[in-house]
Protein backbone atom coordinates (compact mmCIF):
# COMPACT_ATOMS: atom_id res chain seq x y z
CA UNK A 1 0.00 0.00 0.00
CA UNK A 2 1.49 3.84 -1.00
CA UNK A 3 1.63 6.51 1.48
CA UNK A 4 -1.17 8.31 0.33
CA UNK A 5 -3.27 5.26 0.85
CA UNK A 6 -2.25 4.70 4.42
CA UNK A 7 -2.50 8.93 4.88
CA UNK A 8 -6.15 8.03 3.59
CA UNK A 9 -6.99 5.30 6.39
CA UNK A 10 -5.61 6.85 9.08
CA UNK A 11 -7.81 10.08 7.97
CA UNK A 12 -11.16 7.58 8.17
CA UNK A 13 -9.52 6.84 11.62
CA UNK A 14 -9.66 10.04 12.66
CA UNK A 15 -12.66 11.24 11.57
CA UNK A 16 -14.18 8.27 13.70
CA UNK A 17 -12.63 9.44 16.47
CA UNK A 18 -13.73 13.15 16.23
CA UNK A 19 -17.20 12.51 15.56
CA UNK A 20 -17.03 9.95 19.03
CA UNK A 21 -14.96 12.57 21.25
CA UNK A 22 -16.70 16.38 19.64
CA UNK A 23 -20.27 16.13 20.98
CA UNK A 24 -18.34 15.68 24.63
CA UNK A 25 -15.48 18.31 24.12
CA UNK A 26 -18.70 20.37 23.44
CA UNK A 27 -20.52 19.45 26.33
CA UNK A 28 -17.74 20.22 28.74
CA UNK A 29 -17.05 23.61 27.12
CA UNK A 30 -20.62 24.72 27.66
CA UNK A 31 -20.76 23.70 30.93
CA UNK A 32 -18.25 25.35 31.98
CA UNK A 33 -19.84 28.75 30.48
CA UNK A 34 -22.37 31.46 30.96
CA UNK A 35 -25.92 31.51 29.04
CA UNK A 36 -24.70 34.67 27.30
CA UNK A 37 -21.80 32.90 25.66
CA UNK A 38 -23.27 29.87 25.27
CA UNK A 39 -26.19 31.93 22.97
CA UNK A 40 -24.05 34.89 21.32
CA UNK A 41 -20.31 33.50 21.58
CA UNK A 42 -18.93 31.05 19.31
CA UNK A 43 -19.99 27.61 20.60
CA UNK A 44 -16.32 26.20 20.12
CA UNK A 45 -14.24 28.92 21.68
CA UNK A 46 -12.50 28.00 25.23
CA UNK A 47 -14.50 30.09 27.92
CA UNK A 48 -13.33 33.42 28.34
CA UNK A 49 -14.10 32.55 32.23
CA UNK A 50 -14.42 29.33 33.64
CA UNK A 51 -18.01 29.42 35.57
CA UNK A 52 -17.43 26.78 38.11
CA UNK A 53 -20.03 28.25 39.45
CA UNK A 54 -22.53 26.01 37.23
CA UNK A 55 -21.51 23.14 38.93
CA UNK A 56 -21.18 24.62 41.96
CA UNK A 57 -25.10 25.46 42.06
CA UNK A 58 -25.87 22.32 40.45
CA UNK A 59 -24.31 20.66 43.88
CA UNK A 60 -26.28 23.36 46.27
CA UNK A 61 -29.20 22.48 43.97
CA UNK A 62 -28.66 18.94 45.77
CA UNK A 63 -27.46 16.77 43.24
CA UNK A 64 -25.10 15.15 46.34
CA UNK A 65 -28.24 12.44 47.19
CA UNK A 66 -28.63 11.15 43.51
CA UNK A 67 -24.89 10.53 43.53
CA UNK A 68 -24.37 8.85 46.91
CA UNK A 69 -27.74 6.23 46.13
CA UNK A 70 -25.99 6.00 42.65
CA UNK A 71 -22.67 5.04 44.26
CA UNK A 72 -24.28 2.79 46.57
CA UNK A 73 -26.81 1.22 44.88
CA UNK A 74 -23.83 0.44 42.53
CA UNK A 75 -21.82 -1.09 44.72
CA UNK A 76 -23.84 -3.22 46.75
CA UNK A 77 -25.77 -4.74 43.55
CA UNK A 78 -22.04 -4.99 41.72
CA UNK A 79 -21.01 -6.67 44.95
CA UNK A 80 -24.37 -9.31 45.13
CA UNK A 81 -23.75 -10.02 41.32
CA UNK A 82 -20.16 -11.00 41.38
CA UNK A 83 -20.51 -13.20 43.98
CA UNK A 84 -23.66 -15.13 43.34
CA UNK A 85 -22.48 -15.38 39.63
CA UNK A 86 -19.13 -16.21 40.72
CA UNK A 87 -21.09 -19.14 43.23
CA UNK A 88 -23.00 -20.46 40.28
CA UNK A 89 -20.63 -20.89 37.32
CA UNK A 90 -18.35 -22.59 40.23
CA UNK A 91 -20.90 -25.36 40.16
CA UNK A 92 -22.00 -25.21 37.20
CA UNK A 93 -18.16 -25.70 35.41
CA UNK A 94 -16.51 -27.81 38.37
CA UNK A 95 -18.59 -30.04 39.34
CA UNK A 96 -20.73 -32.49 37.92
CA UNK A 97 -24.33 -33.32 37.66
CA UNK A 98 -27.42 -33.81 35.22
CA UNK A 99 -29.02 -30.72 34.48
CA UNK A 100 -25.54 -28.60 34.20
CA UNK A 101 -25.89 -27.63 30.68
CA UNK A 102 -29.87 -26.92 30.90
CA UNK A 103 -29.38 -24.95 33.65
CA UNK A 104 -26.53 -23.02 32.38
CA UNK A 105 -28.64 -22.57 28.85
CA UNK A 106 -31.41 -20.94 31.11
CA UNK A 107 -28.98 -18.43 32.57
CA UNK A 108 -27.64 -17.33 29.48
CA UNK A 109 -30.90 -17.16 27.85
CA UNK A 110 -31.17 -14.25 29.90
CA UNK A 111 -29.40 -12.56 27.51
CA UNK A 112 -31.67 -12.28 24.70
CA UNK A 113 -34.84 -11.17 26.40
CA UNK A 114 -35.96 -7.79 26.67
CA UNK A 115 -36.46 -6.82 30.06
CA UNK A 116 -39.23 -4.48 28.94
CA UNK A 117 -41.40 -7.45 28.92
CA UNK A 118 -41.24 -8.50 32.37
CA UNK A 119 -41.81 -4.43 33.35
CA UNK A 120 -45.22 -4.58 34.23
CA UNK A 121 -45.52 -8.17 35.91
CA UNK A 122 -42.00 -6.95 38.40
CA UNK A 123 -43.89 -3.93 39.02
CA UNK A 124 -46.90 -5.14 40.21
CA UNK A 125 -45.00 -7.86 42.22
CA UNK A 126 -42.98 -5.15 44.28
CA UNK A 127 -46.23 -3.44 44.97
CA UNK A 128 -47.29 -6.04 46.93
CA UNK A 129 -44.36 -6.68 48.29
CA UNK A 130 -44.35 -3.69 49.83
CA UNK A 131 -41.07 -3.01 47.75
CA UNK A 132 -42.08 -0.17 45.32
CA UNK A 133 -39.90 3.00 45.94
CA UNK A 134 -37.45 0.96 48.22
CA UNK A 135 -33.93 0.74 46.94
CA UNK A 136 -34.18 -3.46 47.62
CA UNK A 137 -36.50 -3.85 44.31
CA UNK A 138 -33.88 -1.72 42.45
CA UNK A 139 -31.15 -3.93 44.21
CA UNK A 140 -32.21 -7.40 43.12
CA UNK A 141 -33.53 -6.15 39.94
CA UNK A 142 -30.15 -4.88 38.96
CA UNK A 143 -28.29 -8.22 40.51
CA UNK A 144 -30.74 -10.46 38.67
CA UNK A 145 -30.38 -8.93 35.37
CA UNK A 146 -26.75 -8.36 35.20
CA UNK A 147 -26.34 -12.21 36.37
CA UNK A 148 -26.33 -13.71 32.69
CA UNK A 149 -23.81 -11.30 30.88
CA UNK A 150 -21.69 -11.89 34.42
CA UNK A 151 -21.80 -15.70 34.25
CA UNK A 152 -21.21 -15.57 30.53
CA UNK A 153 -17.43 -13.31 31.48
CA UNK A 154 -16.57 -15.87 34.39
CA UNK A 155 -17.08 -18.85 32.11
CA UNK A 156 -14.33 -18.38 30.00
CA UNK A 157 -11.67 -18.26 32.71
CA UNK A 158 -13.53 -20.87 35.28
CA UNK A 159 -13.53 -23.81 31.92
CA UNK A 160 -9.42 -23.24 32.04
CA UNK A 161 -8.69 -24.03 35.93
CA UNK A 162 -6.79 -27.13 35.92
CA UNK A 163 -8.64 -29.94 37.72
CA UNK A 164 -5.30 -30.25 39.20
CA UNK A 165 -5.56 -27.56 41.66
CA UNK A 166 -8.95 -28.67 42.99
CA UNK A 167 -7.87 -32.08 43.10
CA UNK A 168 -4.73 -31.28 45.39
CA UNK A 169 -7.03 -29.25 47.49
CA UNK A 170 -9.55 -31.84 47.99
CA UNK A 171 -6.56 -34.61 49.20
CA UNK A 172 -5.16 -31.92 51.54
CA UNK A 173 -8.41 -32.58 53.17
CA UNK A 174 -10.38 -28.79 52.40
CA UNK A 175 -13.63 -28.76 52.39
CA UNK A 176 -15.71 -27.26 48.85
CA UNK A 177 -16.23 -24.12 50.78
CA UNK A 178 -13.13 -23.85 51.63
CA UNK A 179 -12.02 -24.60 47.90
CA UNK A 180 -14.64 -21.90 46.68
CA UNK A 181 -13.90 -18.89 48.92
CA UNK A 182 -10.05 -19.55 49.49
CA UNK A 183 -8.53 -21.08 46.34
CA UNK A 184 -11.07 -20.27 43.55
CA UNK A 185 -12.17 -16.84 44.45
CA UNK A 186 -8.41 -15.35 45.00
CA UNK A 187 -7.66 -17.10 41.58
CA UNK A 188 -10.04 -15.81 39.50
CA UNK A 189 -9.36 -12.04 40.55
CA UNK A 190 -8.64 -11.01 37.17
CA UNK A 191 -11.86 -12.09 35.45
CA UNK A 192 -13.64 -11.12 38.73
CA UNK A 193 -11.94 -7.56 38.45
CA UNK A 194 -13.46 -7.31 34.83
CA UNK A 195 -16.98 -8.41 35.73
CA UNK A 196 -16.65 -5.66 38.48
CA UNK A 197 -15.77 -2.63 36.24
CA UNK A 198 -18.79 -4.09 33.55
CA UNK A 199 -21.01 -4.46 36.28
CA UNK A 200 -20.30 -0.97 37.91
CA UNK A 201 -21.15 0.63 34.20
CA UNK A 202 -24.27 -0.98 33.57
CA UNK A 203 -25.99 -0.59 37.19
CA UNK A 204 -24.29 3.25 37.17
CA UNK A 205 -26.08 3.98 34.03
CA UNK A 206 -29.51 1.95 34.49
CA UNK A 207 -32.63 3.80 34.15
CA UNK A 208 -36.10 1.77 33.64
CA UNK A 209 -35.58 0.19 36.81
CA UNK A 210 -35.11 3.32 38.85
CA UNK A 211 -37.80 5.73 36.77
CA UNK A 212 -40.53 2.61 37.68
CA UNK A 213 -39.91 1.72 40.89
CA UNK A 214 -38.52 4.63 42.76
CA UNK A 215 -40.92 7.52 42.98
CA UNK A 216 -39.37 9.86 45.88
CA UNK A 217 -36.33 12.08 45.57
CA UNK A 218 -34.00 10.37 48.13
CA UNK A 219 -33.80 7.52 46.64
CA UNK A 220 -33.53 7.90 42.93
CA UNK A 221 -30.17 7.36 41.49
CA UNK A 222 -28.50 9.98 39.19
CA UNK A 223 -30.06 9.33 35.49
CA UNK A 224 -33.64 9.43 37.25
CA UNK A 225 -32.57 12.23 39.16
CA UNK A 226 -30.83 14.01 36.67
CA UNK A 227 -34.03 14.42 34.85
CA UNK A 228 -35.63 16.33 37.40
CA UNK A 229 -32.31 18.72 37.37
CA UNK A 230 -32.25 19.38 33.91
CA UNK A 231 -36.66 20.13 33.73
CA UNK A 232 -36.23 22.29 36.34
CA UNK A 233 -32.70 23.97 34.55
CA UNK A 234 -34.68 24.62 31.82
CA UNK A 235 -32.86 27.12 29.78
CA UNK A 236 -29.67 27.34 31.71
CA UNK A 237 -27.17 25.66 30.18
CA UNK A 238 -24.05 25.73 31.71
CA UNK A 239 -26.07 24.24 34.84
CA UNK A 240 -27.33 21.30 32.37
CA UNK A 241 -24.15 20.93 30.81
CA UNK A 242 -22.24 20.37 34.89
CA UNK A 243 -25.24 18.13 35.55
CA UNK A 244 -24.12 15.50 32.77
CA UNK A 245 -20.12 16.23 32.92
CA UNK A 246 -20.95 15.20 37.02
CA UNK A 247 -23.12 12.15 36.13
CA UNK A 248 -20.41 10.67 34.52
CA UNK A 249 -17.31 11.57 35.41
CA UNK A 250 -17.07 9.00 37.76
CA UNK A 251 -17.38 6.25 34.74
CA UNK A 252 -14.89 8.56 32.76
CA UNK A 253 -12.47 8.31 35.22
CA UNK A 254 -12.67 4.99 36.10
CA UNK A 255 -11.74 3.86 32.33
CA UNK A 256 -8.45 6.11 32.50
CA UNK A 257 -7.48 3.45 34.84
CA UNK A 258 -9.46 0.44 33.94
CA UNK A 259 -9.84 0.85 30.09
CA UNK A 260 -7.45 -2.97 29.36
CA UNK A 261 -10.46 -4.37 31.87
CA UNK A 262 -13.06 -3.01 30.27
CA UNK A 263 -11.78 -3.61 26.59
CA UNK A 264 -11.77 -7.07 27.95
CA UNK A 265 -14.72 -7.15 29.46
CA UNK A 266 -16.91 -5.80 26.50
CA UNK A 267 -15.06 -8.27 24.01
CA UNK A 268 -15.29 -11.63 26.20
CA UNK A 269 -19.34 -10.87 26.82
CA UNK A 270 -19.73 -10.80 23.05
CA UNK A 271 -16.92 -12.68 20.70
CA UNK A 272 -17.96 -16.09 22.51
CA UNK A 273 -21.84 -15.37 21.29
CA UNK B 1 -15.12 -34.00 39.19
CA UNK B 2 -16.33 -33.08 42.46
CA UNK B 3 -20.51 -34.32 43.21
CA UNK B 4 -22.46 -33.02 45.94
CA UNK B 5 -26.11 -32.61 45.76
CA UNK B 6 -26.56 -30.23 48.68
CA UNK B 7 -23.06 -28.08 47.73
CA UNK B 8 -24.54 -27.59 43.71
CA UNK B 9 -28.12 -26.73 45.62
CA UNK B 10 -27.16 -24.28 47.78
CA UNK B 11 -24.26 -22.51 45.15
CA UNK B 12 -26.72 -22.58 42.41
CA UNK B 13 -29.95 -21.77 44.52
CA UNK B 14 -29.56 -17.82 44.97
CA UNK B 15 -28.65 -17.31 41.51
CA UNK B 16 -31.60 -19.90 40.63
CA UNK B 17 -34.33 -17.77 42.47
CA UNK B 18 -33.51 -14.25 41.19
CA UNK B 19 -33.29 -15.29 37.98
CA UNK B 20 -36.94 -17.00 37.85
CA UNK B 21 -38.28 -15.12 40.23
CA UNK B 22 -37.58 -11.78 38.73
CA UNK B 23 -36.79 -12.57 34.74
CA UNK B 24 -38.92 -15.78 34.16
CA UNK B 25 -41.81 -15.31 35.92
CA UNK B 26 -42.38 -11.97 35.43
CA UNK B 27 -42.34 -12.61 31.57
CA UNK B 28 -44.73 -15.25 31.52
CA UNK B 29 -46.74 -13.04 33.87
CA UNK B 30 -46.92 -10.29 31.17
CA UNK B 31 -48.59 -12.87 29.17
CA UNK B 32 -51.09 -14.13 31.66
CA UNK B 33 -51.93 -10.29 32.38
CA UNK B 34 -52.18 -9.29 28.79
CA UNK B 35 -55.25 -11.34 28.96
CA UNK B 36 -56.80 -8.96 31.59
CA UNK B 37 -58.70 -5.81 31.81
CA UNK B 38 -56.55 -4.19 34.31
CA UNK B 39 -55.77 -0.38 35.55
CA UNK B 40 -52.68 -1.28 37.71
CA UNK B 41 -54.77 -0.84 41.43
CA UNK B 42 -58.05 -2.64 41.04
CA UNK B 43 -59.11 -5.38 40.57
CA UNK B 44 -58.54 -7.49 37.48
CA UNK B 45 -60.99 -8.72 35.04
CA UNK B 46 -60.42 -11.44 32.21
CA UNK B 47 -61.17 -10.64 29.24
CA UNK B 48 -59.44 -13.42 26.76
CA UNK B 49 -57.46 -12.22 23.82
CA UNK B 50 -59.16 -9.03 23.70
CA UNK B 51 -56.28 -6.99 24.36
CA UNK B 52 -54.05 -8.91 21.70
CA UNK B 53 -57.05 -8.89 18.83
CA UNK B 54 -56.71 -5.16 19.49
CA UNK B 55 -53.10 -5.24 19.63
CA UNK B 56 -53.27 -6.55 16.20
CA UNK B 57 -55.76 -3.70 15.12
CA UNK B 58 -53.95 -0.94 16.76
CA UNK B 59 -52.37 1.25 14.06
CA UNK B 60 -50.07 2.88 16.86
CA UNK B 61 -48.58 -0.19 17.47
CA UNK B 62 -47.89 -1.14 14.13
CA UNK B 63 -46.16 2.32 13.75
CA UNK B 64 -43.79 1.62 16.89
CA UNK B 65 -42.91 -2.29 15.37
CA UNK B 66 -42.52 -0.39 12.06
CA UNK B 67 -39.87 1.97 13.98
CA UNK B 68 -38.37 -0.83 15.81
CA UNK B 69 -37.90 -2.90 12.54
CA UNK B 70 -36.37 0.60 10.72
CA UNK B 71 -33.98 0.72 13.47
CA UNK B 72 -33.20 -3.01 13.13
CA UNK B 73 -32.06 -2.35 9.81
CA UNK B 74 -30.22 0.91 10.29
CA UNK B 75 -28.30 -1.11 12.78
CA UNK B 76 -27.48 -3.52 10.70
CA UNK B 77 -26.77 -1.58 8.01
CA UNK B 78 -23.78 0.26 9.95
CA UNK B 79 -22.08 -3.65 11.00
CA UNK B 80 -20.98 -2.89 7.54
CA UNK B 81 -18.98 0.59 8.56
CA UNK B 82 -18.06 -0.89 12.07
CA UNK B 83 -16.45 -4.06 10.19
CA UNK B 84 -14.48 -1.78 7.75
CA UNK B 85 -13.34 0.40 10.83
CA UNK B 86 -11.54 -2.51 12.18
CA UNK B 87 -10.29 -3.63 9.45
CA UNK B 88 -8.56 -0.82 9.00
CA UNK B 89 -7.87 -0.81 12.69
CA UNK B 90 -6.50 -4.10 12.49
CA UNK B 91 -4.03 -3.83 9.43
CA UNK B 92 -0.84 -3.30 10.80
CA UNK B 93 -1.74 1.02 11.64
CA UNK B 94 0.19 2.41 14.81
CA UNK B 95 -1.89 3.95 16.97
CA UNK B 96 -4.76 1.19 17.52
CA UNK B 97 -4.76 0.80 20.96
CA UNK B 98 -5.91 4.48 22.11
CA UNK B 99 -8.27 4.81 19.11
CA UNK B 100 -9.88 2.15 19.77
CA UNK B 101 -9.91 3.08 23.55
CA UNK B 102 -11.21 6.63 22.18
CA UNK B 103 -14.24 4.95 20.10
CA UNK B 104 -15.51 3.06 23.06
CA UNK B 105 -15.93 6.46 25.50
CA UNK B 106 -19.66 7.09 24.14
CA UNK B 107 -20.35 3.71 25.25
CA UNK B 108 -19.14 4.53 28.69
CA UNK B 109 -22.36 7.09 29.02
CA UNK B 110 -25.32 6.74 30.34
CA UNK B 111 -27.97 6.44 27.34
CA UNK B 112 -29.90 9.38 29.91
CA UNK B 113 -26.78 11.44 29.66
CA UNK B 114 -26.62 10.77 25.58
CA UNK B 115 -29.93 11.64 25.06
CA UNK B 116 -29.69 14.34 26.84
CA UNK B 117 -26.56 15.56 25.36
CA UNK B 118 -27.88 14.94 22.10
CA UNK B 119 -30.73 17.19 22.60
CA UNK B 120 -28.89 19.61 22.88
CA UNK B 121 -26.61 19.15 20.13
CA UNK B 122 -29.77 19.01 18.02
CA UNK B 123 -30.63 22.18 19.61
CA UNK B 124 -32.44 24.57 16.46
CA UNK B 125 -30.95 27.59 16.96
CA UNK B 126 -28.03 27.23 19.69
CA UNK B 127 -26.81 23.57 19.28
CA UNK B 128 -23.46 21.92 17.88
CA UNK B 129 -25.27 20.73 14.65
CA UNK B 130 -26.93 23.95 13.58
CA UNK B 131 -24.36 26.28 14.76
CA UNK B 132 -22.20 24.19 12.09
CA UNK B 133 -24.40 23.97 9.56
CA UNK B 134 -25.29 27.78 9.51
CA UNK B 135 -21.35 28.59 9.49
CA UNK B 136 -21.21 27.15 6.59
CA UNK B 137 -23.93 28.82 5.04
CA UNK B 138 -27.32 26.62 5.09
CA UNK B 139 -29.82 29.18 6.17
CA UNK B 140 -32.89 27.41 7.60
CA UNK B 141 -31.32 24.30 9.16
CA UNK B 142 -34.13 21.18 10.06
CA UNK B 143 -35.34 21.28 14.07
CA UNK B 144 -34.10 17.33 13.77
CA UNK B 145 -36.09 16.68 16.80
CA UNK B 146 -39.47 18.41 16.13
CA UNK B 147 -39.68 17.00 12.28
CA UNK B 148 -41.74 13.74 11.92
CA UNK B 149 -39.98 12.74 9.00
CA UNK B 150 -36.54 12.64 10.40
CA UNK B 151 -36.93 12.38 13.90
CA UNK B 152 -36.13 9.01 13.92
CA UNK B 153 -32.87 8.96 11.72
CA UNK B 154 -31.54 12.01 13.90
CA UNK B 155 -32.31 9.39 16.88
CA UNK B 156 -30.56 6.82 15.47
CA UNK B 157 -27.14 8.99 15.09
CA UNK B 158 -26.43 8.47 18.46
CA UNK B 159 -27.23 5.60 18.57
CA UNK B 160 -24.55 4.88 16.28
CA UNK B 161 -22.32 7.18 18.16
CA UNK B 162 -23.24 5.11 21.17
CA UNK B 163 -22.20 1.51 19.59
CA UNK B 164 -20.16 2.29 17.38
CA UNK B 165 -17.05 1.32 19.69
CA UNK B 166 -18.70 -1.83 20.80
CA UNK B 167 -18.80 -3.42 17.38
CA UNK B 168 -15.60 -2.03 16.09
CA UNK B 169 -13.74 -3.62 19.32
CA UNK B 170 -15.27 -6.56 18.95
CA UNK B 171 -14.95 -7.07 15.01
CA UNK B 172 -11.15 -5.61 16.08
CA UNK B 173 -10.58 -8.75 18.28
CA UNK B 174 -12.39 -11.37 15.91
CA UNK B 175 -9.79 -9.93 13.52
CA UNK B 176 -6.48 -10.21 15.66
CA UNK B 177 -7.60 -13.44 16.76
CA UNK B 178 -6.26 -14.49 13.15
CA UNK B 179 -3.47 -15.85 13.10
CA UNK B 180 0.05 -14.13 11.31
CA UNK B 181 0.74 -17.03 9.54
CA UNK B 182 -2.47 -17.23 7.28
CA UNK B 183 -2.07 -13.68 6.46
CA UNK B 184 1.56 -14.44 5.78
CA UNK B 185 0.69 -17.06 3.52
CA UNK B 186 -1.74 -15.38 1.39
CA UNK B 187 1.14 -12.28 1.13
CA UNK B 188 3.44 -14.51 -0.15
CA UNK B 189 1.11 -15.73 -2.92
CA UNK B 190 0.79 -12.56 -4.15
CA UNK B 191 -2.63 -11.18 -2.33
CA UNK B 192 -3.09 -7.41 -2.40
CA UNK B 193 -4.01 -5.87 1.28
CA UNK B 194 -7.57 -5.61 -0.22
CA UNK B 195 -8.22 -9.24 -1.31
CA UNK B 196 -6.46 -9.84 2.03
CA UNK B 197 -8.99 -8.44 4.17
CA UNK B 198 -12.39 -9.26 1.77
CA UNK B 199 -11.10 -13.21 0.99
CA UNK B 200 -9.44 -14.04 3.79
CA UNK B 201 -10.35 -11.81 7.12
CA UNK B 202 -14.09 -11.35 6.42
CA UNK B 203 -14.76 -15.46 5.88
CA UNK B 204 -12.77 -16.13 9.13
CA UNK B 205 -14.65 -13.55 11.15
CA UNK B 206 -18.03 -14.23 9.90
CA UNK B 207 -19.21 -16.30 12.97
CA UNK B 208 -18.62 -13.26 15.11
CA UNK B 209 -20.29 -11.07 12.80
CA UNK B 210 -23.34 -13.51 12.73
CA UNK B 211 -23.69 -12.50 16.48
CA UNK B 212 -23.38 -9.09 15.89
CA UNK B 213 -26.16 -9.17 13.89
CA UNK B 214 -28.40 -10.67 16.20
CA UNK B 215 -26.90 -8.26 18.61
CA UNK B 216 -27.86 -5.57 16.83
CA UNK B 217 -31.21 -6.64 16.19
CA UNK B 218 -32.54 -7.31 19.08
CA UNK B 219 -30.80 -4.68 20.77
CA UNK B 220 -32.49 -2.23 18.35
CA UNK B 221 -35.96 -4.08 19.29
CA UNK B 222 -35.66 -3.22 22.78
CA UNK B 223 -34.37 0.71 22.58
CA UNK B 224 -36.01 2.28 25.10
CA UNK B 225 -33.83 4.70 27.35
CA UNK B 226 -32.94 7.40 24.70
CA UNK B 227 -35.99 7.73 22.74
CA UNK B 228 -38.11 7.91 26.09
CA UNK B 229 -35.62 10.73 27.02
CA UNK B 230 -35.04 11.77 23.75
CA UNK B 231 -38.41 12.78 21.69
CA UNK B 232 -41.14 10.86 24.61
CA UNK B 233 -41.91 8.99 21.24
CA UNK B 234 -42.88 12.19 19.61
CA UNK B 235 -43.37 14.31 17.47
CA UNK B 236 -47.63 12.71 17.33
CA UNK B 237 -45.87 9.23 17.73
CA UNK B 238 -43.17 9.46 15.08
CA UNK B 239 -40.54 8.21 16.97
CA UNK B 240 -42.45 5.69 19.43
CA UNK B 241 -41.22 2.39 19.32
CA UNK B 242 -42.62 -1.09 20.84
CA UNK B 243 -41.23 -0.22 24.61
CA UNK B 244 -41.82 3.54 24.62
CA UNK B 245 -45.68 2.18 23.43
CA UNK B 246 -45.83 -0.40 25.78
CA UNK B 247 -44.47 1.96 28.79
CA UNK B 248 -46.47 4.68 28.11
CA UNK B 249 -49.98 2.77 27.86
CA UNK B 250 -49.25 1.29 31.60
CA UNK B 251 -47.73 3.81 32.93
CA UNK B 252 -49.10 7.02 31.98
CA UNK B 253 -52.48 5.80 30.72
CA UNK B 254 -52.98 3.45 33.54
CA UNK B 255 -53.86 0.50 30.90
CA UNK B 256 -51.87 -1.65 32.48
CA UNK B 257 -53.64 -4.64 30.78
CA UNK B 258 -53.30 -3.56 27.34
CA UNK B 259 -49.39 -2.50 28.21
CA UNK B 260 -48.60 -6.16 28.99
CA UNK B 261 -50.31 -7.61 26.37
CA UNK B 262 -47.80 -5.15 24.01
CA UNK B 263 -44.60 -5.91 26.38
CA UNK B 264 -45.82 -9.75 25.68
CA UNK B 265 -45.83 -9.58 21.93
CA UNK B 266 -42.35 -7.58 22.09
CA UNK B 267 -41.25 -10.71 23.69
CA UNK B 268 -42.58 -12.86 21.32
CA UNK B 269 -41.23 -10.72 18.62
CA UNK B 270 -37.62 -10.66 19.40
CA UNK B 271 -37.44 -14.18 19.97
CA UNK B 272 -39.11 -15.18 16.66
CA UNK B 273 -36.88 -12.81 15.53
CA UNK B 274 -33.91 -13.86 17.32
CA UNK B 275 -34.27 -17.50 15.91
CA UNK B 276 -35.15 -16.89 12.46
CA UNK B 277 -31.47 -14.86 12.10
CA UNK B 278 -30.01 -17.77 13.80
CA UNK B 279 -31.95 -20.21 11.43
CA UNK B 280 -31.11 -17.84 7.95
CA UNK B 281 -27.00 -17.21 9.08
CA UNK B 282 -26.40 -20.83 10.60
CA UNK B 283 -23.19 -22.77 9.45
CA UNK B 284 -22.13 -26.04 10.12
CA UNK B 285 -18.23 -25.94 9.85
CA UNK B 286 -16.65 -24.36 13.20
CA UNK B 287 -13.06 -22.67 12.08
CA UNK B 288 -10.13 -23.79 13.82
CA UNK B 289 -6.61 -22.41 13.31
Amino acid sequence: MGRIGYVFLYLCLAAVAVFQVFPIFWLILFSLKDNYEIFAGNPFALPEAVKWENYLSVFQGGIGTYFWNSIWTTIVSTMLTVLIASMATFVITRMRWKLSKLVLSLFLIGLMIPMHSALIPLFKMFMEAGLIDNPISIIITYTAYNLPITMMILLGFYSTIPREIEEAAIVDGSSIHRLFFRIILPISAPVLSTTVIINMIYNWNEFVFVNTFISSDKYKTLTVGMQNFIGQYMTDWGAIGATLVISFLPILIAFLFFSDRIVEGITSSAVKG
Amino acid sequence: MMSNKWIITLYLLPAFLLIAVLIFIPLILSGYYGLMNWDGIGIMQFIGFENYIQALQDMKFWSSALHSFLLAAFSTLSLIVYLAVALILASKIKGTNLLRKIYLIPMLLSSVAIAQLWIKVYNPTNGMLNSILMAIGIENPPEWLADPSIVLFAIFIPIIWQYAGFYILIYYAALKNIPDTVIEAAKIDGATPLQIALKIKLPLIMNVFKVTIVLAVVGSLKYFDLIYVMTGGGPNGASEVMASYMYKLAFSSNDFGYGSAIGFLLLIITLIVTVIIRKVTATKEEIEY
